[in-house]
């Protein structure tokens, strides 16, 4: 990873200018210029370093409803209930997780009504419980992973 | 939200076109003046609909391969404050507040670590463990093993 790679994951996870030319204001404070951040940014995103350029939304605040839920399926039942789950549209994130509780998903719905509807369609379908974990409160978040 | 706002979220969450006048080429697209897009962006920036603006890194691609989920059984009452300081710790992406669900679940504080390697991700999770000790009643640790889906959070 190269010095300007570096500023990029370190320093510009956040406060991209509203500003007419953001790029050129950005390249200023990371001390290039902006048709060398352009080509960076370009470049990382082509091999996977950078997911996204651009605003990151809150789901939940932009009016969605959203639960994680979690399941404990015998690893001999496992790939037939992660393909059952998987299955739903409304399945947004589905990990499996070294633990008793091993199946743990995220549903994203328009509606609140809709969460426990498809929670229930996954228990009658797979033959087991599902636990309803909704967030209750949120602690404040500034993730800064550094390179 | 408005309709416009939507709009501008369905053309953004992808991400920023690469372009010296990002925001020009969006507004175009949206058939609005590149001020109303600026200042629609500023007020959701505001109020927390968008959470910030720029790179988001790709947590394997910088060697961030350790990620857990660590769940804690914390005091009622101490909880939100002693959640917000876990919130607050670096390389901890999410931390929420969850219902327990007794028996079978007790733990109501979810935090998400990172680490580039186990040793780095328990180290964080020590962290969190001494913080929240005096109201800490039990917790686990659980690493993911596979990702079995990940589509994003879109709007459709």
């Amino acid at each position: 990873m190269d010095e300007l790679e570096r500023a990029i994951v370190n320093r510009l996870q956040g406060g991209f200018p509203l500003a007419e030319r953001p790029f050129a204001a950005a390249a200023r404070e990371l001390g290039t210029e902006e048709a060398a951040l352009i080509a960076k940014l370009q470049a990382m995103l082509e091999a996977g370093t950078l997911t996204r350029f651009g605003p990151m939304y809150d789901a939940e605040r932009l009016g969605g409803a959203f639960t994680l839920c979690a399941m404990s399926v015998p690893q001999a039942d496992f790939e037939r209930v992660a393909v059952l789950v998987n299955a739903h549209p409304e399945v947004a994130h589905n990990y499996e997780r070294a633990h008793r509780y091993n199946l743990w998903f995220v549903l994203a719905t328009g509606s609140r009504a809709r969460i426990p509807q498809v929670i229930a369609a996954i228990e009658a379908q797979t033959g087991y419980p599902v636990l309803d974990l909704p967030r209750e409160q949120e602690y404040f978040i500034e993730l800064r992973l550094v390179a | 939200m408005n309709a416009l706002d939507e709009r501008i979220v369905r053309a953004t969450q992808a991400g920023l076109p690469l372009a010296p006048e990002p925001y020009r080429v969006i507004s175009e697209a949206l058939g609005i003046a590149q001020e109303e897009l600026v200042s629609r962006l500023g007020a959701m920036l505001a109020d927390g609909r968008i959470r910030r603006i720029g790179a988001v890194p790709n947590h394997y691609a910088l060697g961030y391969t350790a990620n857990a989920m660590s769940v804690w059984d914390v005091a009622d009452d101490a909880v939100d404050e002693l959640g917000a300081r876990v919130g607050a710790l670096p390389l901890v992406s999410h931390c929420y507040r969850r219902p327990r669900r007794l028996p079978e679940w007790p733990y109501n504080l979810f935090a998400m670590v990172h680490g580039r390697g186990r040793a780095e991700t328990e180290a964080r999770v020590e962290e969190i463990r001494e913080l929240l000790v005096p109201a800490l009643r039990a917790s686990d640790v659980l690493y993911s093993t596979r990702i079995l889906k990940k589509t994003g959070l879109r709007l459709a």
